[in-house]
């Protein structure tokens, strides 16, 4: 494969953003995510390989050790920034159609909850996996998710909550999802969510970390 | 204040109180309403909650302001407000506590990640030292920092509150047991390091709170004694992880489940012991019994 490839994905697993971002240490000084990108693009990689090959393996190698427990937030969000600077150069090829994102997540954290670090990292880990994602923010409300699924039929939906006041608010919301749009598929997650919950109120899958969300989409999509 | 680590340095253990937030839904909070308004519109509930942990025998009571920094009240518009919401938080646990008890100001994290450029240091310390300084004007004893995960940021927010108060500065950060069985904060802190870097910033009394549930403090606490022998250390366990049924969260700890373990920690070294989401004054009547008794 590509040797600038490899170099990519270690610079998304590892959170290298740029040849001037300190961090990591280790990687002081080479280059990193936004140079490799754009020399890489130069060189006639096809934009799609550089997705595939470069940015996904980065981004399931970062999820895969932040489900063991091996890095934490931090790495984490160096990782999530790497991939957001490679993406700016691969936006022009998805929205020209030469490059294709796998699918669509629609995520929003639920009613009456303003927390949005949960939220963001499976955003982005989602995003650095292939696939189109749509924030709606905080505090987001089911007329607002539908509203979203019906311009995205083939979307999957993630609610995200954490507090255990708002966590409620995710059966209504994935009960009206349903009922508007059937066959909608709702991921669930957020720190006093499990999967006896997720049964209970009749949601699809819930993930405790965002590589399972993830996993879940690739089963559900690709 | 020092009145408070007087009672330490003497041997005696303390107890703190319960949970606020989920007392406050329990009096009709909704999930989209602002708690730390509920000093100004609702203050005879929110003296209810203070009033409750005193009667149960609680040491010290916390105040209503854990979400009474500037960036989360200006989720609902009340970033202009900050020092009269804080004050009343304050006040209002004042007059519960009477002047025998402690009353600890409650400052919790600002939601916005440094490391995401979100905020910079400068407006963090600013936020800080706004609330820090309202609450002691309402009348605290002591700021507890709580639930903080990124010890940056918890650094940040204990010397705001020191070199802007006259105040004892306490600090509590939110552990999880991970795969090998360590803790760490979400942000990947030990015990260990926060208590290097929180000591060395000026915190008078560190610990842990939330978390899941109080057996795993015990575990906690030993670290944190391991890594410092006379810090003293604040414990404020939740009673468990949620269970939800037919609409209604539920948590797992009862009274009984928490006090059975106080005598543990305690002899792991913790030095205030007191209750996070989803303990009631039931559980910290449990835990003044124990306490009593050591």
């Amino acid at each position: 494969m590509n040797e600038l490839l490899i170099k990519l994905s270690e610079c998304i697993e590892f959170g290298k953003i740029n040849m001037a971002s300190p961090y990591p240490p280790q990687m002081k000084g080479q280059e990193g995510a936004d140079e490799i990108t754009r020399r890489a693009l130069e060189e006639g990689v096809p934009p799609q390989d550089i997705l595939s090959n470069g940015l996904m393996p980065g981004m399931e190698r970062i999820g895969v050790k932040f489900r063991e427990n091996k890095v934490f937030v931090p790495q984490v969000l160096m990782s999530a920034k790497a991939m957001s600077t490679a993406m700016l150069h691969l936006k022009p090829h998805f929205l020209s159609g030469a490059a294709k994102q796998k699918g669509t997540f629609i995520i929003g954290t639920v009613l009456g909850d303003l927390h949005d670090i949960g939220k963001n990292l499976v955003g982005m880990m989602v995003e650095g996996n292939g696939y189109k994602v749509i924030d709606l923010g905080t505090d987001v409300g089911s007329e607002k998710f539908i509203e979203s699924v019906r311009q995205n039929p083939e979307a999957v939906v993630g609610l995200s909550a954490l507090l255990t006041t708002t966590m409620v608010n995710m059966e209504k919301i994935t009960r009206e999802i349903k009922e508007a749009m059937p066959g909608t598929l709702v991921t669930i997650g957020g720190a006093p969510v499990n999967n006896d919950f997720c049964s209970k109120i009749g949601a699809d899958n819930y993930s405790p970390d965002p590589q399972g969300v993830v996993e879940y989409l690739n089963s559900k999509i690709s | 204040m020092s009145k408070l680590l007087n009672e330490i340095n003497k041997g005696r253990v303390l107890v703190s109180d319960g949970a606020w937030g989920t007392f406050l839904q329990q009096k009709g909070l909704k999930p989209s309403e602002c708690p730390e308004e509920w000093n100004i519109s609702r203050a005879a509930d929110v003296f209810d909650i203070a009033k409750s942990y005193v009667d149960a025998g609680a040491d010290m009571i916390e105040t209503n302001s854990f979400g009474g920094n500037y960036f989360k009240l200006k989720n609902y518009g009340f970033e202009g407000r900050v020092f009269e919401i804080n004050k009343a938080a304050a006040e209002i646990s004042r007059k519960a506590a009477g002047a025998d008890r402690f009353v600890l100001g409650s400052v919790g994290p600002t939601g916005k990640l440094l490391m995401m450029e979100e905020v910079t240091e400068a407006e963090l310390y600013e936020a800080f030292k706004a609330q820090s300084i309202a609450l002691e004007a309402g009348g605290a004893d002591a700021i507890v920092i709580e639930t903080m995960t990124d010890l940056e940021e918890a650094r940040i927010a204990v010397k705001a509150a020191k070199e802007n108060t006259g105040c004892e500065v306490f600090c509590t950060m939110t552990f999880d047991k991970i795969i090998g069985g360590e803790y760490r904060t979400m942000m990947g802190i030990s015990p260990t390091e926060m208590t290097e870097t929180l000591a060395e910033a000026g915190a008078a009394v560190i610990g842990a709170n939330c978390g899941n549930g109080i057996a795993d403090m015990i575990g906690i606490v030993k670290e944190i004694r391991l890594a410092n022998a006379t810090i003293p250390i604040l414990i404020h366990a939740n009673a468990g992880m949620p269970h939800y049924c037919d609409g209604e969260t539920t948590f797992p700890e009862s009274p009984d489940d928490m006090a059975g373990n106080v005598r543990e920690i305690a002899e792991a070294g913790a030095n205030i012991i007191g209750g996070c989401c989803g303990t009631t004054p039931g559980h910290i009547c449990k835990v003044r019994e124990v306490v009593k008794s050591l």
